[in-house]
């Protein structure tokens, strides 16, 4: 807000007589952002929508009508994958609600503790654990897949729901996030204050610094959530029991189903269309934390 | 066989991550089966669709009554689920019954996950062709598997697009090539088919109809022949005609290749017996227009084929209940009962020769139901096979295919390029595997 209002200063402040030419080249200035966010905005939204089109189309039509056509058979494609296995795909969703939901929650968790943690005391060793922190951010997590596999198989918990939950729940990125939110947000001033009265740690986390850092707790929920939802990889290694896969696995089922029997494309669509929808309603959701100011705190500095 | 590019990255990226952590890999001792007594329970990784309803008459069969209990977890197909199972070896903890391709079978065996069951089922030898059966022993006395199903590869065209442009049937790949030049010249606009790059299986499957044979072993060496004359002589006739604009260079199982064949753009397809499932869903229009025939041959009176396709049950070397494993992959692929269900519940078509002109092939495929006698045709298809030769990097080899193929077919360059780029490739990786290759 600020930078903006620094900038209109100049421009009605200045010479009157370049005032008439300043209309055409501020629309001209920002027509290029206007478009560029358009094109940003068409490129990442085409494949949506052919998603939710071609998830009305039937078998018959899928390839043959033209591609944004909407077609007739949504119905009867939520028909048939309802009855795929029993209903299994709702299994699937229920499964992935799971492992997102769960997982992104302890994750939150987790990453809220240490990255508080971090900011806030200062012990021997604070940057070294940092720093490995940062370079576990750099580590892709796909690299790391096989590992845990073979970790987890010794605990005996491959093929578990647990074997999926755990190695999310620690997110290098998280914590990461965690702290540098935490040591913006969270002003040292409250929480000397807050030992002053008499409060303890835990209460002084609890309730001084946990409500300042909840839109930045909220961002580290959303990312971990799509993550987990998304993730292909760990789940795959991890579970050979189809009735514990997430929907990606299921769906990657359906559309590798062996040479004698054809990609299940209408099912796969369908499916990947309901799939985005939760993904969707959670934003709108949680949109409104983000609405509080980033800068919001309890000084004034 | 669509291998589509996903699978590919995943099973890429696990290799990749596998080799890191290979030498993290604990080491145990096999633990031998002994005899068995008391009840069984059995997991079964497969990717056959309507496998856990075959599998339910054997729990409530001959397993209830040798009280061996089979529990299918359904898998995605592809290489991607080799190197799953490998994963799982690593740590130990593979199920008790995998299925794999034919081609997988060498890159299993050589990682020690799959176990000789030759003392169980050596018995079953009678029920497959001969080429079949070998592909399951690696040429050795062991048996590493049962085979399940095949894909014995077929000609097939759109008979009345044929009729219409007065087209001959090919008998001979010089025919194939005349045919595909005269529709050019009757309608420029349309193709006989295309030569997709990104199907290795294919392009394996014919240069196996044309006497390659791609790995075999000498003493303890590998040898490499994936640019020997018969595969060259392919990759020519394929790249000339691409080359002269004979036929299309687009690839397969696109919605644009589903498009081309629903539309009658593409007429013609070089493909398997499990093709009608393939066209149900890519050219529902044409529903009854197409035939089947052998492949062209190479010279005329021949008769071989070459297949694109196919699977089998093995055993893995970290089930605990080895014999009873056994008994069932044999139970599954042999018995009357479990391969009617295995045709009904899932669309296979049977490797055991006697099943494929029982009941559930009496009557032709609903989508060539102008053919009556598709399956007595496909039989007999299914009897010229030839030996195939795998080795333990096929998914090296396909994966070089995809890239130098892909790129030499969208140019419209030299395929022996591509195919010595092939050879190289795969004969670099089994040196680095550790494998002995002979020059």
């Amino acid at each position: 807000m600020s930078s903006l209002a620094v900038q209109k200063v100049p421009a009605t402040a200045g010479t009157t007589g370049t005032a008439q030419d300043r209309p055409p080249l501020r629309r001209r200035i920002s027509l290029v952002p206007t478009v560029t966010l358009l094109i940003g905005a068409i490129y990442t939204l085409l494949p949506v929508a052919w998603v939710v089109i071609a998830s009305t189309k039937s078998g018959r039509e899928l390839f043959s009508t033209f591609t944004f056509l909407p077609g007739s058979g949504f119905a009867d494609n939520i028909k048939q994958l309802n009855a795929y296995r029993d209903g299994v795909y709702w299994k699937w969703m229920g499964n992935s609600a799971l492992y997102a939901g769960l997982g992104a929650l302890l994750s939150t968790c987790v990453s809220a503790f240490s990255g508080y943690a971090l900011a806030t005391y200062r012990f021997r060793g604070r940057e070294t654990i940092f720093n490995v922190l940062l370079a576990g951010v750099l580590m892709p997590p796909i690299i790391l897949a096989i590992p845990q596999y073979l970790l987890l198989a010794k605990a005996d918990l491959s093929d578990s729901y647990l074997s999926v939950l755990l190695p999310q729940i620690l997110s290098p990125y998280g914590v990461y996030l965690a702290r540098i939110y935490a040591a913006a947000a969270v002003p040292t001033d409250v929480v000397e204050a807050g030992r002053m009265d008499g409060a303890s740690e835990w209460r002084i986390f609890t309730r001084v610094a946990l409500p300042m850092m909840v839109p930045g707790l909220v961002t580290v929920f959303l990312f971990q959530f799509v993550a987990v939802w998304n993730n292909f990889l760990l789940p795959y290694i991890m579970l050979s029991d189809d009735e514990k896969f997430p929907i990606t696995l299921g769906l990657y089922t359906l559309l590798e189903q062996g040479a004698n029997t054809p990609a299940l494309y209408t099912l796969v669509i369908t499916g990947a269309f309901l799939a985005v929808l939760p993904l969707i309603a959670l934003f709108l959701v949680v949109q409104r934390f983000w609405s509080l100011d980033l800068l919001s705190g309890a000084v004034k500095s | 066989m669509p291998n589509t590019k996903r699978s590919r990255l995943v099973a890429c990226t696990i290799a990749v991550a596998l080799g890191a952590t290979a030498l993290a890999a604990c080491g145990s001792s096999d633990s031998d089966s002994k005899a068995e007594s008391g009840p069984v329970s059995l997991t079964y990784w497969t990717w056959t669709p309507g496998m856990d309803k075959v599998v339910d008459l054997w729990n409530k069969g001959p397993g209830k009554k040798d009280q061996i209990t089979v529990t299918v977890k359904k898998q995605a197909s592809g290489d991607t689920l080799v190197t799953k199972i490998l994963t799982a070896h690593k740590a130990k903890t593979a199920p008790d019954l995998v299925q794999a391709e034919y081609q997988a079978l060498p890159t299993l065996v050589s990682n020690d996950a799959l176990a000789d069951i030759s003392k169980q089922v050596g018995d079953a030898k009678s029920d497959f062709a001969e080429g079949v059966w070998q592909q399951t022993t690696l040429g050795t006395d062991a048996v590493y598997a049962v085979p399940q199903d095949i894909g014995p590869m077929m000609f097939y065209y759109r008979a009345d697009l044929f009729k219409k442009y007065g087209l001959k049937v090919p008998t001979t790949w010089d025919e194939f090539a005349e045919t595909a030049r005269a529709l050019k010249k009757k309608a420029p606009d349309k193709d006989l088919t295309t030569f997709s790059a990104n199907d290795s299986g294919l392009f394996a499957g014919l240069a196996q109809q044309a006497g390659a044979k791609w790995w075999t072993t000498s003493g303890d060496k590998w040898k490499v022949g994936i640019n020997d004359a018969a595969t060259k002589k392919v990759a020519d006739f394929w790249g000339g005609l691409v080359k002269e604009g004979a036929i299309d260079n687009q690839p397969m199982y696109t919605p644009s290749w589903n498009k081309a064949l629903n539309t009658g753009k593409q007429i013609a397809w070089v493909s398997a017996v499990w093709a009608p499932g393939t066209l149900t869903t890519a050219a529902p229009d044409t529903k009854g227009k197409w035939a089947m025939a052998p492949l062209p041959q190479w010279s005329a009176g021949e008769n071989v084929t070459g297949s694109w396709g196919g699977s089998s049950t093995a055993v893995t070397s970290d089930s605990a209940h080895k014999e009873a494993a056994a008994k069932f992959a044999a139970w599954l692929n042999t018995d009357g009962t479990a391969l009617q269900a295995l045709a009904k519940e899932s669309g296979i078509y049977p490797a055991a020769t006697n099943a494929q002109t029982s009941g559930a092939f009496a009557t032709p495929p609903a989508y060539f139901s102008n053919q009556s006698d598709f399956y007595t045709k496909a039989a007999e298809i299914a009897k010229t096979t030839a030996p195939s030769a795998w080795g333990p990097n096929v998914n090296v080899a396909y994966t070089t295919f995809n890239d130098a193929f892909g790129a030499a077919a969208k140019n419209k360059s030299d395929f022996t390029a591509a195919l010595d780029k092939m050879q190289d490739a795969t004969v670099a990786d089994l040196k680095k595997q550790g494998f002995e290759v002979a020059q």
